[in-house]
């Protein structure tokens, strides 16, 4: 009887296990097959896998856009994982993806001379925007304003030209390359995590968060920005496509695409891919990015704006 | 004839058993490397911090800043010490008596329906996924507390209420289990002594079920321990010792969680990262030796 359940078990097994290495066989075999025996598609002749591993936030974009490459090219099989932007770069330093997806520069995760070793490819911008409880009746933040509730300075509203009311601040996680990039271009400060302040490290939750919690501030990329919470000025610059894409609102950052060294031929057309019209026109702005062709200024690692 | 039937088994019973002798040991071959790999990972990485980045382990136990980008960078994880144990503890606080009264009306008082209608319940709340009890901590318990008591409503006390939510079914069961097994003859000894339903119960059956029950509260307390993103959801996650019960406070796995993918592998951000995982694993290690010793004790 246990002989019987045992050679079943096993019967089982062996049977899952060669019909998954049947499948993935086949998966990987076919694509090849149809691409080789039809020649009309225009790209067809590109063939392999990679992974693109990284930042959470740009996930979707890069998940969409490498959806659509892999319908035009059968051959190429593209897995996207999210793990944070220091994980993506830490894999494709390592060699362990082809592709790293990151929020900020990877001068700033990594040491100096693994940095060295990669190639940015900026597919598009990200731009950020205080957002505030809709009950607080402010409009525009200052810098040094925006500065002073950060640092814990000012902790009422009536300070700041509002009304009297305790301020809650739903901050990112130190690590969080969406607070590195607020805190470099809006506040021009590191700041330490203040007491009783709040961080949630998914866009999600402090939408939720500061929509519902009374005096509450925080920071969303703009594709986030809906009437549950509340959008104010930088020192009366309203943080819009335009304003971002002549410079005039500071506090953006590009979303990058690292790869080891130059990138092998199928990569390389993945990424000139997420710089064509196509995905830079559709997906890019679809999901609240500002495609790089608009950007009418360039920024370095440093900082330094350009035109 | 009989004998001649033994000789032809006893050779296929031979192989059976040496079959189920090499695929246990293997089993637990694969088990063992497992757990020893998994430590000497956490380990080496969470060391590292101490021996590649020459940060003083006093330092981190009992230093009260966590600021890893600072200059110079600090890495004092005491307030996610302090919050792991105090919302787990708390959690156990408000799950325990609950669970016990629980087993008690299941076993004791009305054994049918308890059985089978209120065990399957409980034993249900374990299979809920632990983000759907963050959201609903966020969505239902944060906004209650929020307008209830003074504070934002996120803090330990919502994470404790959350976690307490989510051990219930192990204290319960644990304690259904002990309460069950305890010998007929004791109870029965003191009724027959006169003594009444609820004299039993509160003189007999829990004293000498109590070390089982510890056994239930220090796996729930690991449990909570452990518990990552349904805390992370509803404590706020600022890394200080909070002043009261309804402000943003931090446990080690939510510190964790939420910077790990954030921080490239090897550096010193990371590494210390690593070491509160080591502290967390080092801690479940202490709850199972506690466990260990409840058992050793008990008197069933």
């Amino acid at each position: 009887m246990k002989k019987t359940v045992i050679l079943l078990m096993t019967l089982i097994l062996t049977v899952t296990l060669a019909a998954c290495g049947k499948n993935n066989n086949e998966s990987s075999n076919s694509p090849s097959e149809n691409a080789s025996n039809s020649p009309s598609e225009s790209a067809s002749d590109l063939s392999g896998s990679f992974l693109a591993s990284g930042s959470s936030a740009m996930q979707k974009l890069v998940e969409q856009a490498s959806g659509k490459f892999m319908d035009k090219n059968k051959g190429v099989s593209i897995q996207v994982q999210a793990g944070g932007s220091g994980t993506g770069l830490t894999q494709v330093s390592e060699g362990q993806s082809e592709i790293g997806n990151s929020d900020v520069f990877a001068e700033e995760k990594l040491d100096a001379d693994k940095a060295a070793a990669l190639v940015d490819h900026q597919v598009a911008v990200v731009s950020i925007a205080a957002v505030i409880n809709p009950a607080v009746t402010v409009d525009n933040l200052t810098k040094q304003q925006l500065i002073d509730i950060f640092t814990g300075k000012v902790t009422n509203w009536k300070d700041v030209g509002g009304n009297d009311q305790k301020i809650q601040i739903v901050n990112r996680p130190s690590s969080s390359g969406t607070r590195a990039t607020f805190e470099k271009f809006a506040l021009g400060q590191k700041t330490e995590d203040l007491q009783g302040s709040i961080q949630e490290d998914s866009s999600g939750t402090v939408k939720k968060l500061v929509g519902e919690t009374p005096g509450a501030i925080g920071y969303l990329a703009l594709s986030y920005l809906d009437d549950s919470i509340k959008k104010v000025k930088y020192e009366g610059i309203e943080a819009t496509e335009d304003t971002v894409a002549d410079g005039t609102y500071p506090v953006w950052a590009y979303e990058h695409m690292y790869t080891k060294g130059e990138p092998k031929a199928e990569v390389k057309a993945f990424l000139d891919f997420m710089l064509s019209d196509e995905v830079q026109n559709g997906d890019v702005v679809e999901l609240g990015y500002i495609p790089m062709s608009k950007m009418k200024v360039k920024r370095d690692v440093a900082g330094n704006v350009t035109k | 004839m009989s004998q001649s039937l033994d000789r032809q088994k006893a050779k296929p019973h031979l192989a059976e058993e040496w079959v189920g002798k090499i695929y246990t040991f293997l089993c637990i071959l694969f088990l063992i490397t497992t757990i020893f790999s998994i430590v000497y990972f956490v380990a080496s990485k969470g060391l590292s911090t101490f021996i590649v980045n020459h940060v003083n382990v006093i330092d981190l136990l009992t230093g009260l800043k966590w600021l890893p980008d600072g200059e110079p960078a600090l890495f004092g994880a005491l307030p996610f010490i302090f919050g792991s144990f105090s919302t787990s503890i708390l959690a156990a606080c408000l799950a325990a008596p609950l669970g016990f009264c629980a087993a008690v009306f299941m076993v004791e008082i009305s054994p049918k329906f308890g059985r089978k209608y209120l065990q399957p319940v409980i034993e249900l709340l374990a299979g809920i996924p632990s983000v759907v009890y963050g959201f609903v901590g966020l969505s239902v318990i944060v906004p209650f507390f929020r307008d209830v008591f003074p504070g934002q409503g996120i803090g330990i006390a919502a994470g404790a209420l959350v976690l307490s939510i989510m051990i219930l079914p192990t204290i319960t069961t644990i304690a259904t289990d002990a309460l069950a097994a305890l010998p007929k003859g004791l109870k029965e000894g003191s009724y027959a002594l006169g003594s009444t339903r609820w004299q039993t119960i509160y003189r007999i059956v829990l004293p000498t079920t109590l070390p089982a029950l510890m056994t239930g509260i220090v796996l729930g307390i690991a449990r909570a321990f452990g518990e990552a993103l349904a805390v992370q959801m509803v404590i706020g996650n600022a890394p200080h010792i909070p002043r009261s019960l309804f402000e943003s406070a931090s446990t080690l796995t939510s510190a964790i969680t939420l910077s790990m993918g954030n921080t490239a592998m090897g550096s010193l951000a990371n590494n210390a990262l690593w070491s509160l995982a080591l502290i967390l694993m080092l801690m479940t290690f202490v709850f199972v030796f506690i466990v260990r010793f409840l058992e050793g004790r008990s008197k069933l």
